[in-house]
């Protein structure tokens, strides 16, 4: 009991002077996965709009796979992403494995089902007399998905964080495509991992407070938004 | 202006519109009445673009819209839906929203945002958020966003049906406004009879999906063609029976045992129904007030309804009737349930239809 209440007090100890070392990897920990937010953001709200608003055969279908695929494991991408751009794997004259770059693809395909499968539930919540309203003020195809996809923003934007939460806490594919290299692809989840088996149990639990932190503060700026 | 011919729309094995065909010229209010679920709001949609007809065209000025299917010619109408639909952004930019599908210049939308707010009375209410308005507001706006654009169609769906009587009046007020000040072209559709009345110059009565009657207003709500337009117009009086005989133009028409005069043209043994409003029926103690022209027929106290300043009286004179009179004249009769009275209407007050 003694260690764990130890703990607590050399973790608030290391946020508050700003450990170096804790700092570093916390800020990684968030430009990785911010990236990874952004790229999949880019493709998926587009693709999702693009999804909900044609007709073809086999929507409803493709529709079940991307929900499906919300649980996607985290090793499975990783797994996945390893063999795409592993030396012998078909990406791998990028070099791209044991870097940052790698674990921002990595994160990027775990979480573009989610950002992907919420957008078209967000924009298949909006009313049907808006898009009709759109349509008959005279839009364009291209002015219409931007309309409706602005209509639908805070939903979208609730993806877009869930998206995030789930990149900055996943630790399968950041290991495994990362390594967990310190200094290079050490992030927040693969550190915890890696101190509380090595017994270093008040750095897992600053890390882990900081994780919580940044999740916090980000729930807080959307609701500070969608409260706007 | 625009002309619509043979339209039929059919969503699955149910067809809405079956083969309307109609003719607008340019500056008329057209309004369509009819119950729900009779196909206004898909005629409209129709012509909006919104639907693609199964069979028939829409020619607007010359153009056959769903064969051009051009933005350009969608962008010469502007449509008003039953429920307000009003986009999460400020109020200005709700109205300027169709200007800037058009890439119309900052200035020239802010003077026309201007000017419309202030057509529709909502000046000063750029900066609320849209979703703050109350209803009446919601559909003032939703005005305001179709008159910046400067449609050469106004397509208005109900647009009241989901409003308090006071913003019902605003928007009417402001229909008639509108069409006054840029001679709009405007095809309405609504479920109150006396909202096609008061705005209307020309009435399509629809019934299921196809027009059963159309007319001025005044046609319209006295000479109604078939049971269903006199049952939706308010013509509640429908009494079937035969012309049995004529004197000047006056028919005596036999009905289940009772007589009635009105004007008719048709020949004697003509199989008719005779149609007359609840409100050109009379109610007296007595039979004294009996002109030669007039039918009076005496008859029991059904039931008496409260109807705002009014009661909806049901009498059986051999045949069941029905009077509107006032809630005055009622106690001054002291009718009742079981009331001895008589019913009396003049000879010109039904129309005469051939069965």
């Amino acid at each position: 009991m003694n260690e764990i209440i130890e703990g607590f007090r050399t973790a608030i100890e290391l946020i508050i002077t700003l450990n170096p070392e804790v700092i570093e990897i916390s800020i990684r920990s968030i430009i990785i996965s911010l990236s990874a937010t952004l790229i999949a953001s880019f493709i998926a709200i587009p693709t999702g709009s693009l999804i909900t608003f044609s007709e073809f055969r086999g929507k409803q279908a493709l529709v079940n796979i991307i929900q499906t695929l919300y649980a996607l494991p985290t090793v499975l991408v990783g797994l996945f992403v390893f063999l795409l751009i592993s030396r012998a794997g078909p990406f791998g004259f990028m070099r791209l494995l044991f870097t940052p770059e790698g674990m921002v693809i990595a994160q990027t395909v775990l979480i573009l089902p989610i950002l992907i499968g919420l957008t078209i539930s967000s924009l298949k919540g909006i009313d049907t007399t808006i898009l009709d309203a759109l349509r008959s003020l005279g839009a364009t195809k291209m002015q219409f998905l931007r309309s409706v996809v602005s209509e639908a923003r805070y939903a979208i934007m609730a993806a877009v964080v869930l998206g995030f939460g789930r990149a900055i806490s996943e630790v399968g594919a950041a290991i495994m495509i990362g390594g967990n290299i310190r200094g290079h692809t050490r992030v927040l989840t693969t550190a915890i991992s890696l101190e509380t088996s090595m017994g270093y149990i008040a750095v897992s639990i600053a890390l882990g407070i900081i994780l919580l932190l940044i999740a916090l503060v980000i729930n807080l700026l959307l609701a500070i938004v969608q409260n706007r | 202006m625009l002309e619509i011919r043979n339209l039929t729309k059919r969503f699955g094995e149910n067809t809405v519109v079956k083969g309307v065909s109609l003719s607008i010229p340019k500056g008329e209010i057209f309004t369509i009445i009819g119950p729900s679920g009779a196909g206004k709001s898909t005629i409209l949609r129709l012509i909006n673009l919104l639907e693609i007809p199964t069979e028939g065209s829409i020619i607007l000025d010359g153009v056959n819209i769903h064969k051009e299917k051009s933005i350009e010619v969608k962008r010469r109408m502007g449509m008003v839906f039953q429920k307000p639909a009003i986009f999460n952004v400020s109020v200005y930019e709700n109205v300027a929203i169709g200007l800037r599908f058009r890439h119309v210049r900052e200035e020239t939308i802010k003077k026309k945002v201007a000017d419309a707010l202030d057509i529709v009375g909502l000046t000063g209410f750029d900066d609320r958020k849209g979703k703050t308005l109350s209803g009446g507001e919601m559909q003032r706006i939703a005005l305001a966003r179709v008159l910046v654009t400067d449609p050469d169609l106004l397509l208005l769906d109900e647009p009241t049906a989901n409003l308090d009587p006071v913003s019902v009046r605003m928007i009417e007020e402001l229909i008639l406004r509108i069409h006054k000040e840029f001679n709009t072209t405007i095809i309405m559709s609504t479920h109150d009879m006396f909202q096609g009345q008061r705005l209307a110059h020309r009435i399509g009565v629809m019934i299921d999906g196809r027009f059963a009657q159309f007319g001025t207003p005044r046609e319209i709500f006295t000479t109604p063609n078939d049971r269903f337009v006199a049952r939706f117009v308010g013509v509640e009086n429908v009494i079937d029976g035969r012309i049995t005989s004529k004197d000047r133009g006056i028919a005596f028409i036999k009905a289940d045992g009772i007589s009635i005069k009105a004007l008719s043209p048709l020949p004697v043994g003509t199989d008719v129904t005779v149609f007359f409003r609840p409100e050109d029926v009379a109610i007296s103690g007595s039979s004294e007030h009996a002109g030669s022209i007039r039918n009076v027929f005496p008859g029991r106290v059904l039931s008496v309804i409260p109807m705002g300043p009014y009661s909806r009286i049901h009498l059986n004179c051999g045949v069941p009737l029905l009077a509107m009179i006032t809630y005055m004249a009622t106690e001054e009769l002291g009718i009742r349930e079981g009331s001895e009275v008589c019913a009396s209407f003049k000879a010109t007050a039904p129309h005469v239809v051939k069965r």
